[in-house]
């Protein structure tokens, strides 16, 4: 049963280089928004290293669901370009929302992935995540981790992080990209609802 | 003897570096209609029966559940070795042949895992597998009834890997069932540990049908090292910009 491990799991323990923080955090503040130059390959890793840390942190810190639901979302906004994730799962509907409604949807679609990931967290106390490697491809890097978790063979999952600006952009789990999967999942949530994306935005807020 | 062993070997090797599968494409599903009809059968066979036996099997403390998927595990690998045998995978066979031997002496007929703690953890593999290193495509999707999500290549995987286990030839009659019967113990298991998983998926406000099968399909597809191109994905990142 392949798709029990189809879930976003990620956990684990990463080593951060501090230097490496500190200089990318000073970089942050100096450089006005526009002017940010691409990051290296070494620079994915480490922030990807920091989401995977922060997440063991947050599945292994025994806390209530709804407590590691709410931390989980604020990983995932941070590290995260949840903008482009949520129009790009919003797809080819959302190009005729307006500004109003594709801020909205974002916002909803955030508190969703949240619940939807988050709540899973349960499943993976105890577990393991190390970055292995990084790879260049065209305008980004795939940043590699291998997941271990009690009971279970380890498996992959891919974070895409691109280089302008160090975000990461989707999350393929063991060759699961979690962006094409929801754009599937809101693509037929938007169907069921005649294409009504007030309403959806509605329900979703509601998760 | 050594000489045909090694014959053996070596014709193995060759006919697994030889074949090699076409790379399947896209998410065609020829038999949607009765895809559709089987996976709402075993949605409606979860809700009547898995889920239920699943949150009572849940009941049981977690160290004893372990122990019998462990078994289960442990049984079905003489079927891995086959399988890794008929690929070519000799390192990987050994592998797992000590690993079992181990676990069916240290660990108690397979109840506790000792081999992982030394380094010896279990190298998966399954006929569907076999097949494609064979050169056999993939197939269509297929929704088979109680296993779900499956292609044709991994249907007729299942039924091989049923017959394949030495193990179900050499055990006594009376505990021939055994390993079977402790894996479906631990199909519970894992649908009662994964249970939020599950149900977000299987019980979900979109298309459960669809999802199933583009996990199931991009899973199964890594898993094999399949290079499959995906221009909407890539499309997507390229947008994103540089």
């Amino acid at each position: 049963m392949n798709w029990t491990i189809c879930t976003m799991h990620m956990v684990g323990k990463v080593m951060l280089n501090r230097r490496t923080m500190m200089g990318l955090l000073a970089g942050a503040m100096a450089a006005p928004a526009a002017a940010f130059a691409a990051i290296s390959g070494g620079q994915a890793e480490t922030l990807i290293g920091k989401v995977v840390g922060d997440i063991n942190a947050i599945i292994n810190s025994g806390a209530a669901e709804a407590k590691m639901i709410s931390r989980f979302k604020g990983v995932f906004t941070k590290y995260a370009d949840v903008n482009f994730i949520a129009l790009s799962a919003l797809g080819v509907d959302g190009r005729s929302a307006t500004a109003s409604q594709k801020r909205a949807f974002t916002k909803a679609f955030t508190g969703y992935i949240a619940q939807r990931y988050g709540s899973r967290f349960r499943e993976f106390k105890g577990g393991k995540i190390e970055v292995v490697s990084t790879k260049a491809v065209k305008n980004r890097f795939e940043v590699l981790t291998m997941t271990k978790l009690k009971g279970m063979s380890p498996f992959d999952v891919v974070f895409i992080v691109a280089a302008k600006n160090g975000k990461f952009i989707d999350m393929q789990v063991e060759g699961i990209s979690i962006v094409k999967s929801e754009r599937k999942e809101i693509g037929a949530m938007l169907d069921k609802r005649k294409g009504d994306l007030d309403l959806l935005i509605r329900d979703l807020s509601k998760v | 003897m050594k000489k045909t062993t090694l014959i053996a070997i070596a014709v193995l090797t060759v006919l697994g570096a030889c074949a090699k599968a076409p790379a399947p494409t896209g998410y065609d599903d020829p038999h949607e209609a009765q895809n559709r009809r089987t996976y709402k059968a075993n949605i409606a066979l979860d809700r009547a029966l898995i889920s239920p036996a699943a949150d009572s099997y849940g009941q049981v403390p977690k160290p004893v559940r372990n122990s019998v998927a462990m078994f289960a595990e442990n049984a079905s690998l003489p079927g891995v070795v086959v399988n890794k045998l008929l690929q070519g995978q000799i390192d990987d066979a050994v592998h797992n042949t000590v690993r079992f031997l181990f676990n069916s002496t240290l660990g108690l007929l397979g109840l506790f895992d000792v081999a992982s703690d030394i380094g010896l953890e279990e190298r998966k593999s399954d006929f569907g597998e076999t097949l494609h290193v064979w050169g056999m495509p993939e197939g269509d999707y297929v929704v088979l009834p109680f296993f779900g999500a499956s292609t044709e290549r991994d249907g007729l995987g299942i039924l091989g890997d049923f017959m394949l286990n030495p193990l179900s030839y050499v055990l006594p009659t009376e505990v021939r069932q055994l390993p079977k019967a402790a894996w479906v113990m631990s199909k519970f298991g894992d649908r009662y540990d994964f249970a939020d998983s599950v149900d977000s998926i299987l019980y979900s406000d979109g298309d459960g049908y669809g999802t199933l099968q583009l996990y199931y399909l991009d899973s199964r597809r890594y898993e094999l090292g399949q290079v499959v191109e995906d221009n909407e994905l890539d499309d997507l990142y390229d947008a994103y910009g540089g």
